[in-house]
Formats: structure tokens, C-alpha cells, sequence
């Protein structure tokens, strides 16, 4: 009866080691994880921002300029 | 710089949307993968186009209603911002879709040829493009303000069908049409995580701002040239 017992436990035991690892097998989204893990992910953030900045200091500079004429047609 | 808060507003919210944009956390999907952060940047555009265009119909009923010069020039640069934002949206989607649905998906061409979303979007740019040839047939100006308000009006609910209406009714490979089953999330605003949200959001009044500003340096440029006529 013992040996009957230990038997079906460790089928069951077996029968759920299996079904985990096939969980654990299903494909995950591949992601840009090696980039995150690196750092070099930061490399693209500060790019990015130096062309967003470029851009505004740009926009900035003709919104000034444009102030100032405006200020000189009205005198 | 005149009334200046929302200028800074559109800066500090575009970095926001850089860095949370770039380093936040994402769903993690099949097919989109990383480039699912696009949500940020091509969308954007296109919510940016739709703002511009309807603020250039206010302005041009509001040229109809009071014959104001300034409101004519108002329009017309509301809906230049607007067509170049909707080119961006439409230069930055066809890379994005060079790559999830070509290289993954193995489309073909005539499939993303058919793509309801692509010929509506083309279509709809088209009739702002045409709003712009025609401002540029008119000698006389009161005539050229009042012709192009009416057909910008038009060229506005033009939009409804093109890009609101007929690709949300037929199947296509862009997300958010019915019968995609590529797994992508919709742009469907029941299904766009809200981890995504959190970053979309802000994007796209930081962006909506930022091309409302230089839109108001096109109009400041156009009232300085033309103060004769007004």
C-alpha cells in the first residue's frame, strides 16, 4: 500500500515538475533588456534630449527675435 | 517671450516624455516588442495633427463669421503645422511598420498597399495639401480668404470619414482595427496599458504645445509682414 502511495506522489510530483517547466519554457516577448542592463539605453535618453534641447533653444531663439521686432514696429 | 508658462510646460513635458518615454516600464508584447515606446512619438503626431486641424476650423469659421483678416492668417498656419505633423506621423509609421509588420510578419506589399488606415491617413494629408494649392491660385485676397475658410471646413469633416470612421469599421494590420490578431494592444483606449498611458498622455500635449508654439512664430511672422493690411 505504502510503495502504491509513494508511487502515485511522485507521479504527481513529476507531472507538475513537467508542467512547470513547460511554463517556464513559453516565449517571453524578446525585449531590450541586454540595453537596460548595460546602460547604453542612457547613451539614447541624453542623444535624444541634446536634440529636443537644440530644437527649443532654436525656437526660443526666433520667439526672441521676433519679440524684439514686434517691440520695434510699435515704437 | 509673451505668455510663456505653456512654452515651459511643452519643454519640461518633452523631456518627460524622452526619459520616462525611453527608460519606463513597457508591457511586454510579441511583434512590437520594444517598439512599442513609438506610442509616444509616432501617435503623438497624429493626436497633435488632429488638435491643429480643429483649432484651424475654429479660426476659419471665425474668419466667415467676422471677415478678419487675422483669423484667415490664423487658419492657414494652424493647418500648415498640422499637414507637417501628420507627414511626421506618416514618415515615422511607415518605418514602424516596415519592421513589425514586413520583417515579422512577412506581409506582402499589396497587403500593406490595402491597409485602410495608411490610404485614409494619405487621403486625408492629400485634401490639406490641396487646401494650400488653392490658397496658392488666388490674386485677391479677400476672395482667397473666404474661398479657403469654406473649403477648410471641408477638408475638416473629410477627416471623419478618412481617418475616424472607415478604419475603425474594416480589418487592417494597424492596431486598434477590428480583426487584427497580430496581439498587438490597440489604440483602443480600453486596452492601452496603463503604464503606457502614463507616459502618452503628457507626450501628447507636450507635443501638441510645442507645435502650437511654433505655430504662433509663424503667425507673429505673418502679422509683422502683412501689418499694412490689417
Amino acid at each position: 500500500m505504502k510503495k502504491v502511495f509513494a508511487t502515485i506522489l511522485l507521479l504527481t510530483l513529476n507531472l507538475l515538475l513537467i508542467s512547470f517547466s513547460a511554463t517556464a519554457q513559453t516565449e517571453q516577448p524578446e525585449m531590450a533588456d541586454a540595453m537596460r542592463s548595460n546602460g547604453k539605453i542612457y547613451v539614447v535618453v541624453v542623444i535624444c534630449l541634446i536634440i529636443l534641447f537644440g530644437l527649443i533653444g532654436y525656437v526660443f531663439r526666433i520667439d526672441r527675435k521676433l519679440t524684439k521686432l514686434e517691440k520695434q514696429q510699435k515704437d | 517671450m509673451h505668455k510663456s508658462w505653456w512654452k515651459i510646460a511643452s519643454v519640461i513635458l518633452l523631456v518627460y516624455t524622452i526619459v520616462g518615454g525611453f527608460l519606463m516600464d513597457v508591457p511586454r508584447l510579441f511583434i512590437l516588442n520594444e517598439s512599442i515606446r513609438n506610442l509616444y512619438f509616432h501617435v503623438s503626431m497624429w493626436f497633435a495633427m488632429m488638435i491643429l486641424f480643429g483649432v484651424s476650423l475654429v479660426y476659419s469659421i471665425k474668419y466667415l463669421s467676422k471677415q478678419q483678416y487675422k483669423h484667415d492668417i490664423y487658419a492657414s498656419a494652424y493647418a500648415g503645422t498640422g499637414t507637417f505633423l501628420g507627414l511626421l506621423g506618416y514618415a515615422t509609421g511607415a518605418v514602424w511598420a516596415n519592421y513589425t509588420w514586413v520583417t515579422d510578419q512577412g506581409q506582402s506589399l499589396s497587403n500593406i498597399l490595402k491597409e485602410p488606415k495608411l490610404l485614409g491617413a494619405g487621403i486625408a494629408i492629400l485634401i490639406y495639401c490641396a487646401y494650400f494649392v488653392l490658397r496658392g491660385s488666388f490674386t485677391d485676397m479677400d476672395k482667397k480668404a473666404r474661398v479657403t475658410a469654406v473649403y477648410n471646413i471641408f477638408a475638416f469633416v473629410m477627416l471623419f470619414p478618412t481617418i475616424w470612421i472607415i478604419p475603425r469599421l474594416v480589418g487592417s494590420l494597424h492596431p486598434g482595427a477590428p480583426g487584427s490578431d497580430s496581439g498587438n494592444p490597440a489604440l483602443n483606449f480600453n486596452d492601452i496599458d496603463s503604464r503606457l498611458r502614463m507616459v502618452f498622455y503628457p507626450a501628447v500635449i507636450g507635443w501638441t504645445l510645442l507645435a502650437v508654439w511654433i505655430t504662433t512664430l509663424k503667425i507673429r511672422t505673418r502679422l509683422l509682414a502683412d501689418k499694412s493690411l490689417l
